[in-house]
């Protein structure tokens, strides 16, 4: 018994997770560009590109529901496929968080800026970060490596807590800032929340190699 | 949960060729045992072993024992026709008697010295109501048994077999010569036996065995390699040639 042509789709698909992953990436990290640049073309390019995250999530599921009916995969293929089906979600969401950020950018248009933003692009490159080698260690089976990049949230929740902090200040010193602080408060929410994505995958890293699901990246929030 | 039936280092020979190897495991009662392998890998030589259906064959030599409830089968003082009636089988392809569908469900009880007709008719509406086969036949009961479908023959022998009333039921592949639907009708009736009897069934479809059995356990050239809850056995196998054989990368 040999199963070449289901070894090769299990292959295509995780492939296809690694294209989606890098469009999500891309997301995250235009988003946060249109947002410190004000360039609205840029935004508007992430919602837009929203709806591409979408359907190549739906792509994937449909590919993984044909692989179920197909094969009736068991044992470690079956976890493979009901990983992707789980990660694909996160990071779907994770897009959907680039497009809120993006949305927030269109918002603030080219209104005074409130202030230089330096931690909100740390966290999303941070975010960013974790976001790839998630996906690495997925593919390699890496669980030491998921486990690490899961305990790194941490540096995102403390940013988090900064850009709070300091953006609370700015509403207690002068109420009219108060909707400009607000939508910022927004972005470092969505960044916190996709940080938590990734935490996700990990755990599903971890699945996939033990059959275990267990949390691994209790988050502050 | 209790083992219905116990091997102890079970040893199979036919001849110089060793069929099976330092067997022992656990069966539990009430439980649906399913247990899967390729060819030649033991699974039907270890069923038969259960109901000493071996016995007949010649330079066949046996090693180990065999515990139902606790009693060692093969033990010099044991009444072969005493065990088989505790350990009814069920065959891979259907084989009723070329008789009436009545005559074929009284033939063990009848055997067994059971004559009155008030009881043998009870017995004969009992066996195939459990077997799901009543309400099909029962207005044809004088019918040969050759004359039903592959499926209701198939239930015809199981009915066959509970009419002795066994403790256990052992099938070797009793679906693979039959249709996806009476597939999954048998699948259904060993779920609904269960309750009352103890079930092991040998299966080549792992789908099978997924779908109908509580505990798994896998044969690989005569040793049984690995053995647990079918969930677990399909989800996260432990030994490597578990995993290999199940998700059809063997060999």
């Amino acid at each position: 018994m040999t199963r070449e042509s289901f070894d090769r789709h299990l292959q295509q698909l995780q492939d296809e997770v690694l294209v989606l992953g890098s469009m999500v990436d891309k997301a995250i990290d235009r988003s946060m560009r249109a947002l410190k640049g004000r360039d609205m073309e840029m935004a508007r390019q992430v919602v837009a590109g929203d709806r591409k995250i979408n359907q190549k999530r739906l792509d994937i599921e449909e590919r993984c529901v044909e692989l179920i009916i197909s094969q009736q995969p068991v044992a470690s293929d079956l976890r493979i496929i009901v990983a992707v089906l789980n990660i694909i979600i996160d990071l779907e969401r994770i897009g959907d968080h680039a497009e809120g950020t993006a949305k927030i950018a269109l918002m603030i248009g080219d209104e005074p800026p409130l202030k230089p933003l330096i931690d909100l692009p740390r966290m999303a490159e941070k975010a960013g970060d974790m976001l790839r080698r998630s996906l690495v260690a997925f593919i390699n089976r890496d669980v030491a490596s998921a486990r690490e990049i899961s305990a790194e949230d941490d540096e995102i929740d403390n940013l988090y807590d900064q850009v709070y902090r300091e953006l609370l200040v700015f509403m207690m010193e002068d109420p009219r800032t108060i909707t400009r602080a607000t939508r910022l408060i927004w972005v470092a929410h969505n960044l916190e929340r996709s940080a938590d994505r990734v935490t996700n995958i990990c755990e599903r890293v971890v699945f996939t190699v033990t059959g275990k699901m267990e949390e691994i990246g209790a988050s502050k929030y | 949960m209790n083992p219905k039936i116990q091997t102890k280092e079970l040893d199979f020979h036919y001849g110089k060729v060793q069929a099976l190897k330092k067997v022992t495991l656990d069966i539990k009662e009430h439980q649906v045992t399913a247990l899967i392998g390729p060819s030649g890998c033991g699974k039907s030589t270890f069923l038969r072993t259960l109901n000493r259906m071996n016995d007949v064959i010649p330079n066949a030599r046996l090693e180990g024992a065999v515990f139902l409830d606790g009693l060692n089968i093969y033990a010099p003082e044991v009444d072969v026709v005493e065990v088989r009636k505790r350990v009814g089988m069920v065959f891979q392809q259907p084989n009723p008697f070329p008789k009436s569908i009545y005559e074929n469900v009284i033939f063990g009880p009848r055997m067994l010295g059971l004559n009155h007709r008030t009881n043998l008719n009870d017995v004969v509406e009992k066996s195939l109501r459990a077997s799901g086969l009543w309400d099909e036949v029962k207005d044809n009961l004088g019918k040969s048994g050759m004359a039903l479908s592959g499926g209701q023959q198939q239930r015809l022998c199981i009915a066959r077999a509970l009419a002795i009333e066994p403790e256990i039921i052992l099938m070797d592949e009793p679906c693979s010569s039959l249709d996806p639907i009476s597939t999954l009708r048998i699948e259904e009736l060993m779920q609904e036996l269960k309750g009352k009897y103890t079930i092991v069934i040998v299966t080549h479809n792992m789908q099978q065995a997924a779908r109908a059995s509580d505990w798994t356990g896998f044969f690989l050239l005569g040793e049984m390699v690995e053995y647990g809850p079918t969930s677990e056995i399909f989800s996260r196998p432990k030994d490597k040639r578990t995993e290999d054989y199940i998700t059809g990368r063997f060999g």
